[in-house]
């Protein structure tokens, strides 16, 4: 449906939203601390280092002498693969250097450890240096260590750290988002449970939602519920007046219809009996068409909202037929069914209309002493009901003329009808799914096939 | 048989009960619910024709407070939409519905086939000459063979067994054999007799035709 969009879809993506943001805070944030502890432990090692080659200072007949102990580069090799300098300057001139570094050009105080960023050659270089005082003669000489190394090994560390974060970040992202549709789903749930409670609903089922809504979905239910008696009491109204106008229509009529036959009986005098029979003629047209009226409304108003239910057209037909038998029994006209069962689905009342109004319709124009033959059986995907009568046919008159409201066939002159019969037929058929075709019976008579979908 | 007829509308009431009678049937007519109750309570009847709308009450209802071992069949008279109506009724425990305005040979033919239907043991013999005649099942059997009669042919000997030895015109006959919507002259009345003239020839039975005044069944 479109419309105001997904709900479900706008929580998502608001949740999905915030949590991309979370992700990428913690990267920056992981980053960055990262970046932090790997500079900081380089710093700790080039100090340490710096220190033991302070330690290794020695005054040698009054001389400044260093041996360099090599045990103090070796905790730097193991950190990376970076280069490493140093540089020992004692009282202002080089003691000693690998050339990388010069020592600084203004070396921190005594017992002070200093740390810089230098570049050297187009690289950072991260220089640790401490000055420390060495009694020579004539006097006390400070010598300045320092260390040096490129931070080569410490990008590098902060990228992996960096990049595993970054992936981190990305499982995380997807994981909130999947959790958020999970979520926004839920959340819904009882929202789409009380739409499906109503999707579920029969035709005539009109009695108010029992769940109980959350919170915020309460004045909705509400207004559903009310919605929902409002429809059911104008159903009601609607079924009770076509009720009510039927039995205030047929009442009368039954009376007049009743009296012309009591006072056929009496009539001595043939003229007068022949307009008792005009009368009576004339009270079962009218009784008729308001049947059939009636009946139509009824059945376009059902279909609107069709009965679904599992029914079988044999059984439906065996009910008609021996509905119709006694009728037919006045004409000696023999119902002949030969039924197979045709599961389908829908609303009883109507198919059970359509097909009477056939029967009926075969039973009427069929003359005495004839048979009416109903075969239901199956044909590939359609359940399918056949009423063949030995009656006129269809003449020259084109097949929808006979469907077509309150249209008759031309030979249909000195038959009680509305002209509404088939017309119901058709549409309640075609309400199912179906068809209903007409056609003229080979040996004579007219054939109608209902056609319904097979359930 | 004895029939109960619910209905209050008196006029149409009189004009059944009177067709009904016509068979030499007992009909009771009760106007109310509450009449029906005393009726059934007094009385033991064969077929109860009901009123859907009744002024103290819903036939069907009634149908449906019935005592459980109830075995009298019922026939609806309905004048409400058909399709509503119908349903309900045959739900409820009718044996069978009418619309009105009905037809009385129709209302006739469905009272005969639900007392065929629910009749079972009860059997209304009468003799024919040598043959018996089953008035509920409408079935004649001579010497334990059946005798094949079609519905209309079946009804004529109705009507001729119930008014033995008297003269029944050829309109008396039209009238009870044929529904009006068909349109019957009372020469085709001649064409029935013959059928069944021939088919009681061999037991003995005969229809005799009084000129100018119409036929008779002579059974000596």
């Amino acid at each position: 449906m479109k419309g105001a969009g997904s709900i479900t879809r706008r929580l998502t993506v608001l949740l999905a939203l915030v949590a991309a943001l979370l992700s990428i805070l913690s990267w920056l944030l992981v980053s960055s601390f990262a970046q932090q502890a790997a500079e900081r432990t380089q710093d700790n090692i080039l100090v340490a280092s710096a220190n033991i080659i302070a330690e290794a200072l020695r005054s040698v007949d009054g001389e400044v002498r260093l041996e360099l102990p090599y045990s103090a580069f070796s905790m730097l090799g193991a950190v990376s693969e970076d280069r490493v300098f140093y540089h020992v300057m004692a009282d202002g001139r080089t003691l000693t250097g690998n050339g990388g570094i010069s020592g600084p050009a203004d070396p921190p105080a005594r017992g002070v450890t200093r740390l810089e960023t230098v570049t050297h050659q187009g690289d950072a270089v991260r220089v640790a240096s401490v000055t420390r005082v060495v009694l020579a003669s004539p006097s006390a000489v400070p010598v300045t260590v320092s260390v040096g190394q490129t931070r080569n090994g410490v990008s590098q560390i902060t990228r992996e750290l960096s990049r595993q974060a970054a992936l981190l970040s990305v499982v995380f992202f997807i994981l909130a988002v999947v959790l958020s549709a999970i979520v926004a789903r839920t959340s819904l749930r009882q929202l789409t449970d009380i739409a499906d409670a109503v999707a579920r609903r029969g035709p005539s089922d009109l009695r108010p939602l029992r769940q109980t809504p959350p919170e915020e979905l309460a004045p909705l239910m509400t207004s559903l519920n009310r919605l929902i008696e409002r429809l059911a009491r104008s159903l009601r109204q609607s079924e009770d007046f076509i009720a009510e106008a039927a039995h205030r229509i047929r009442t009368p009529l039954a009376t007049v219809r009743a009296q012309a036959e009591i006072a056929l009986r009496n009539a001595r005098d043939p003229g007068q009996a022949q307009h008792m029979r005009q009368i009576i003629r004339a009270v079962d047209e009218s009784s008729r068409s308001a049947t059939q009226l009636l009946d139509h409304a009824t059945v376009a108003f059902r279909a609107e909202q069709l009965a679904d239910a599992e029914l079988d057209l044999a059984q439906i037909a065996q009910a008609a037929t021996a509905s119709l038998q006694p009728t037919a029994d006045l004409k000696d006209i023999d119902i002949h069914l030969v039924a197979t069962p045709a599961p389908v689905r829908g609303d009883k009342l109507l198919l059970d209309s359509a097909l009477r109004n056939v029967l009926d319709n075969a039973v009427k124009y069929s003359p005495p002493e004839t048979q009416v033959s109903v075969v239901v059986d199956q044909a590939e995907t359609r359940a399918r009901i056949t009423v063949t009568d030995r009656g006129p046919g269809l003449g020259d008159t084109p097949a929808d003329v006979y469907t077509a409201r309150f249209q008759r066939g031309t030979n249909s002159a000195g038959t009680v009808g509305s002209g509404l019969g088939l017309t119901i037929a058709r549409d309640v058929v075609e309400a199912h799914g179906g068809t209903l075709e007409l056609s003229n019976h080979k040996g004579g008579g007219t054939c109608v096939l209902l056609n319904l979908p097979l359930a | 048989m004895r029939y109960l007829l619910v209905e209050d509308n008196e006029e149409l009431a009189q004009a059944v009960k009177s067709r009904i009678e016509l068979d030499g049937h007992a009909v009771d007519h009760a106007g109310t619910l509450a009449d029906a109750t005393d009726c059934l309570a007094a009385a033991q009847y064969d077929l109860i024709l009901l009123d859907v709308m009744l002024p103290d009450g819903d036939g069907r209802d009634f149908l449906a407070a019935r005592p459980a071992g109830s075995q009298t069949p019922v026939i609806m008279l309905t004048a409400r939409s058909q399709i509503s109506d119908r349903v309900g009724a045959l739900d409820q425990g009718a044996d069978d519905y009418i619309t009105k305005p009905f037809d009385f040979s129709e209302l006739e033919a469905r009272c005969r086939a639900v007392l065929r239907r629910r009749g079972g043991a009860v059997s209304n013999d009468v003799d024919v000459g040598t043959a018996v005649f089953d008035m509920t099942s409408g079935m004649l059997t001579s010497d334990g063979q059946v005798i094949d009669l079609r519905n209309r042919e079946m009804r004529l000997l109705e009507v001729f067994v119930r008014h033995k030895g008297q003269i029944l015109s050829k309109s008396h006959l039209v009238d009870r054999l044929f529904s009006y919507d068909s349109d019957i002259t009372e020469n085709a009345i001649e064409v029935y007799v013959g059928r069944l003239r021939r088919k009681l020839e061999p037991v003995a039975a005969r229809i005799e035709t009084v000129r100018g005044l119409g036929y008779r069944l002579n059974t000596k």
